[in-house]
Parts: C-alpha cells; structure tokens; sequence
C-alpha cells in the first residue's frame, strides 16, 4: 500500500535529524524539537493514507476493560450496510479481541505489543500493510487498554475517542487529564449498569472534562442494551461524512 | 511510593527516551561531538510524561552511546492557560485547567503540555571518562 509514498515499512523511510535552529559560541548547540517528531511524522504519513483512501480512523482509548471491543461489535453491526468497517487490535498478548471483531464479518488485524503499554504511529503503520483501506469507509484503532501511555502518541488518526465506563467512577477526567484533554469525543459506557453502580454521574464526569478546557460531545451508551447507540453512530457518519466532503473539495481544487 | 525498579520497562518513558537519544544523536553527529556532556530537555505536566522517568530510563538508553556519560537536566515547564472570555493569562493545574480570574473553562494552553529537545552540549572526551569512572 506504500508505493505512492515510496515508503518500505518500518522506520526507514523518514529522517530523524532536523534542521538545527541555532549554534551559540559557547559549543551548546539548541534544537527546540517536539521529542515525539519522528513518530509524529510517521503519524502524518498514515494520516495522509487515510485521506488519500476517504477513511475515517479512530483512535479508541480508555482503561482495560472499558468496553471497547464490545462497543465495536456492537457498532459494526449497527453500520451493517451503511459503512464497511475494520479494526486495528492493540494488545500485549492474544489474538482475543480480532477473533471477536472477525466474528461480526469485518476485517481485524490484531497488533500484539507484548511489553509495550501503548500502539505509536509505527506499529499502526505495520498493520496498515495487512489490511487493504480501498473498499473501508472507517478503521478503529482500539489502543492498549492504558489511560496513561496511549494518550503521547499520535497514531495518525483523524479522531481520539475516549471511554470511560460506568464502573469506573465519574472522576477519570480529573485523575487522568492527560488522555481525557486528548479526546474529540467522551463516551459514557455500560449505561445499562449505571443504576446497580449507584453512584456515577455523567453530568460529574462531563463537569471534570469540562475544567480540562475541553468543549467536546460526550455520548453516553450502552452497547448492550443499544441505548445512546444511535448518537454515536450519526456522531460517527457525521465525521466521515465532513471526511468525504473535505476530499472532494480538494479533488475539485486540484482539478478545476 | 517508589517504584520497583522493573516497573520502567513497561513505561512509554522508555520509547520518549529513545526518541530522545535518537534526536540527540543526529544533532551530535552533524556536528562532530565526540561525546555528549550535557542535554536540556523541556517537559511540561501536561505532556504525559514523567520527569523522574526520564532522568531514569535514559542511562539504560544511552548505554554504549556517546550520550552515555552526558548530564540529563529537565526543565519543568508550569502550566499557563489564556483566558477566550476575560482575556487574562494565569497559572493553573494540569487538571483544572480554568482561569483563576474569572473561573471560566474557555481557556487555551499557553503552556504546559511540551515535550521538547532543547539543547545539546558536547563534552571534552576527559571529562566524559572522568564522569563515567565516577558511576
């Protein structure tokens, strides 16, 4: 998939040393350069593979056990017809999570990570070779299940969702503000628990979101009971939707 | 608490500070340092990344390296929002990003989430021998 890029995999194909703004006379020489630029640029190497291909891609985050390889079940389902979806695995051990994406019929590569607490624009990269992005509408990254790693590495995706189920307590955002700052959307998961948990308040988490200077949606959903399903997939058509356009206004630029 | 000492190979510090050595690596390269003495990095909280973490996975990095022997040296950078409704610049904490004179969460970051080399400096290859003898 990389002969328009000329690119071979891995990390081979981009330079790491930069152009270095100035030298003082006293041998300190200052760089002022993002540590993360060389995944950075490999993340706006993937990006441009998405836009070329007219996919939306979503980086999916939340701490393990969240919800979301079942949020995608349930959301592959829903989008039967409408959108043809893959998905990106990030785990550190098993195939668990695209065996049960593949059950539903859409394409999964799994990515196992092994030590590794996070995916970064590399690993996704490698996995964007096993999966032909020509026929998709939208790809989910679903990231390690970590509310602390994932949240420093640009993977090139057009979207960060973050999860934060029921069970965890509606004070994620203000003990992980990193991740929660990062998202474009907030989804409230297993709403269908939210009674017999008692004490979690969406309109607490949306307040702790909100002092994050963060204006994002939140949706809140159960992808078991189906309840708050719909807002999340018009959210979801809706992006690819503006993708679409955004690309074909670019393709009318370019050739009048 | 302190962490137990394996802990560090599962942190993402660990990939920042290969990131970081590769960085400092290409600058010392292109301009003929033989070693390493001296390396500024910038971080704010809001980068997601720890300083200690750093100071510590970056001599297992460098090991071997000409970066080996060099002094690491974190500059904490504080977290400053602006103000979209009064228009006042103020300090805030990473996880309550609101203006501290009108109390509004319409705020941009005017620091506090970087993530950044800042500099290199080389060491004279005696001093690296006699730093790296001290360890």
């Amino acid at each position: 998939m990389c002969e328009s890029c000329g690119c071979v995999g891995d990390t081979g194909h981009f330079e790491v040393s930069g152009s270095i703004i100035k030298a003082r006379t006293d041998k300190q020489v200052d760089v002022l350069h993002d540590l993360l630029r060389a995944n950075d640029h490999q993340a706006a190497h993937n990006r441009a593979h998405f836009n070329t291909a007219g996919v939306l891609s979503i980086n999916l985050m939340s701490s393990p056990g969240a919800g979301k390889t079942s949020l995608l079940e349930a959301t592959i389902v829903a989008l039967r017809g409408r959108l043809s979806v893959a998905v990106i695995e990030g785990d550190l051990e098993t195939e668990n999570d695209a065996r049960r994406i593949r059950a539903t019929g859409a394409q999964a590569v799994q990515i196992t990570t092994g030590n590794a607490c996070h995916l970064d624009a590399d690993m996704v990269h490698a996995a964007l070779h096993a999966i032909n992005l020509r026929p998709l509408d939208l790809l989910f990254i679903e990231n390690v299940g970590n509310l602390v790693c994932p949240a420093s590495f640009d993977l090139g995706q057009h979207s960060n969702v973050v999860l934060l189920s029921v069970t965890e307590g509606d004070d994620k955002p203000e003990k992980y503000p990193v991740i929660f700052r990062a998202a474009d959307l907030m989804v409230v998961s297993k709403l269908d628990l939210m009674e017999a948990v008692g004490d979690f308040d969406p309109q607490r988490a949306a307040g702790y979101l909100r002092r994050l200077a963060s204006a994002v949606p939140v949706i809140e959903l159960s992808a078991r009971s189906g309840q708050g399903l719909d807002v999340w997939i018009d959210w979801l058509i809706g992006k690819h939707t503006a993708l679409r356009a955004r690309q074909y206004g670019e393709f009318r630029e370019r050739h009048g | 608490m302190r962490l137990p000492q394996r802990s560090i190979t599962s942190m993402h510090e660990l990939s920042i500070c290969q990131a970081a050595l590769q960085q400092v690596l290409a600058v010392a390269s292109s301009r003929n340092m033989k070693h390493v003495g001296r390396i500024r990095l910038r971080v704010g909280p809001l980068s997601g990344v720890e300083a200690s973490l750093l100071l510590r996975a970056f001599p297992l990095i460098a090991a071997g390296t000409r970066c080996e022997a060099a002094i690491v040296e974190i500059e904490e950078t504080p977290v400053i929002v602006h103000c979209k409704v009064c228009g006042s610049t103020s300090d805030a904490l990473a996880n309550r990003l609101l203006c501290a004179s009108c109390g509004a969460w319409q705020v941009a970051l005017v620091s506090g989430d970087e993530l950044m080399l800042a500099s290199v400096e080389p060491a004279e290859r005696q001093d690296a021998l006699r730093e790296r003898a001290d360890v």
